[in-house]
């Protein structure tokens, strides 16, 4: 599937008014984990909107990404709680296991690690998000062997 | 002043039947609805606290027949998570509360306008969704709920942030007036409430506004649900009577050790423990979204405001200057004056700063990042300087 047919698949499910621009740029987020020049660019065409419209929205939101990411984008959250209960330790097992840095992606293209606020789990911090699975009251322990689990996977 | 000890309460996770309660409220005539909200005295859970039932009659007020009702299901306040709770255990009331909302304003549409990072709801949250279509259909409502979601951005929780960004723009707040009520979503009248709210109006329904007024105090009616997390080894999801003191809370929910608790969260106040006794939480105290956040001894205070302002120097859309420019120039302020780059004065320059962000920020988030800086500046000066 061409890039123009992708996006119009998408169009056509979610409407070409200005309302559907959100839904759409999740789903393109969702399908390749980031939303490329080219793909605001076909966006804006088929809504007929500016392209420099389809930038500024994109880029205003966070989990909106416009740098390529692997497969997993794995989030760890930095606000209070989780900073509280030991956050640190769970970012640095991560970089080691993953073998990157925070805010890298892995050579595979599988892994990406980056930081993010609160995701509504203080009461089980510290808590990852990898894609939309949350995993919650992590120990290095444990998020070792989730990330094991992960890299098993294709 | 008396206040009332921690008391758990048991209707926002109580199971009940939505239909019946739905049947009894279809008949109702839309002026009884609101009365009955109104005399609950219910003000909105998200944080505002804006009276629910006038809300409603100002939007019910509105001619025409296109208006919205609006789930704001963004909870993004650091240290708050109820929501989340409510929409996976108790959906159906969640949608009961906009169904009886639309009955009152006449609205054919709502939306729930929900934080990606509860992407994980979706599947159910859409399975529940049809369930309840039926239902409106057996009833002969004409009403209907679109999901829309976040992608991120906690600003989105503003009102008027979140109906820029359901209509596919930056999530940048709007000038108010107008407000929700005369020209929200879609610049039709709009009546946007927080989840728990939405689930509160069914209760007051179910049960007589007087049963939800006799709990609490005068100023805050009823029970509320609170996030508890921190330094606390009782963290998790309470429902409880409204009118309580930060000592009564620190009783049932302290480790011992408790020197401070943040009341509704990074955008909230710093309670001290020399202000325990003498301080409510409801809105004639400090009022709360939900989010209680326990710090005990072991604490830097400083480390504390340092992620808040991390935090909403993040968050901040950037629109408005006073915001924009004061989030980063608080953060680097404290920054300067630990490293003994500034003097401790330095100190009461950046709370007249927090103070003018107060005063000519365009939104909630600039308004309020001066609630933690100056209670915590004010309250442990000396952990931030040294």
């Amino acid at each position: 599937m061409t890039l123009s047919e992708s996006i119009s698949q998408k169009v056509n499910k979610h409407g070409k008014t200005r309302d559907a621009l959100m839904p759409i740029l999740q789903d393109i987020v969702r399908e390749k984990h980031y939303i490329s020049d080219q793909d605001m660019v076909e966006v804006a065409r088929q809504l007929d909107l500016s392209a420099a419209d389809i930038f500024g929205t994109t880029t205003f939101y966070s989990f909106l990404d416009t740098k390529p990411r692997g497969k997993y984008v794995i989030r760890i959250c930095k606000t209070i709680s989780c900073s509280m209960k030991g956050k640190n330790s769970i970012l640095s097992t991560m970089e080691e296991i993953l073998k990157i840095k925070l805010g890298e992606t892995t050579a595979d293209k599988k892994f990406s690690l980056l930081e993010t606020n609160c995701i509504g789990w203080c009461h089980k911090a510290p808590a990852i998000l990898i894609n939309d699975t949350p995993y919650t009251e992590l120990t290095p322990e444990k998020v070792t062997e989730i990330l094991r689990e992960y890299i098993k996977q294709r | 002043m008396k206040n009332i000890p921690v008391k758990r309460v048991d209707l926002i996770f109580e199971k009940i039947v939505c239909k019946e309660i739905f049947k009894k409220i279809i008949s109702m005539d839309p002026e009884r609805i609101i009365q009955s909200v109104i005399d609950s005295g219910l003000k909105g859970r998200g944080g505002a606290g804006f009276p629910t039932g006038l809300k409603w009659q100002f939007a019910a007020n509105e001619k025409g027949d296109e208006k919205y009702i609006v789930c704001n299901a963004d909870e993004g306040e650091p240290g708050t998570f109820k929501d989340r709770q409510i929409l996976d255990e108790v959906p159906e009331k969640v949608f009961c509360g906009m169904a009886i909302a639309s009955k009152a304003i006449g609205a054919k549409y709502g939306f729930i306008y929900l934080r990606g990072e509860y992407y994980f709801l979706v599947s159910k949250l859409e399975k529940k969704m049809d369930e309840f279509h039926l239902l409106m259909k057996e009833m002969g409502h004409d009403f209907r709920i679109l999901l829309r979601l976040g992608s991120g951005a906690y600003i989105c929780g503003e009102e008027s942030a979140l109906f820029e960004s359901i209509e596919g723009k930056r999530g940048e707040p709007r000038n108010k007036p107008p407000y929700p009520t005369a020209s929200g979503l879609f610049n039709k009248p709009t009546c946007i409430n927080n989840v728990e709210t939405l689930v509160y109006t069914v209760m007051i329904l179910k049960y007589g506004a007087s049963h939800f007024m006799h709990l609490g105090t005068k100023d805050s009616r009823g029970s509320k649900v609170f996030s508890v997390s921190g330094d606390t080894p009782k963290a998790g999801i309470y429902e409880l009577e409204l009118g309580m003191s930060v000592d009564e809370f620190v009783e049932e929910f302290g480790d011992g050790d408790t020197k401070a608790v943040q009341v509704g969260g990074a955008a909230g106040f710093c309670v001290p423990r020399k202000r325990f006794a003498d301080t409510v939480i409801g809105f004639e105290g400090v009022p709360t979204g939900g989010s209680m956040k326990l710090f005990n001894s072991s604490r830097s205070m400083y480390n504390v405001m340092h992620n808040y302002l991390d935090f909403f120097a993040e968050e901040s859309c950037g629109q408005c200057t006073p915001c924009r420019v004061g989030c980063q120039q608080l953060l680097k302020g404290i920054e300067a004056v630990k490293k003994g780059e500034r003097s401790s004065k330095y100190l009461d320059e950046l709370v007249k700063l927090a103070t003018t962000m107060k005063l000519a920020s365009k939104c909630g988030l600039g308004q309020s990042v001066g609630n933690a800086f100056s209670s915590i500046v004010e309250n442990f000066k000396e952990e931030i300087i040294y």
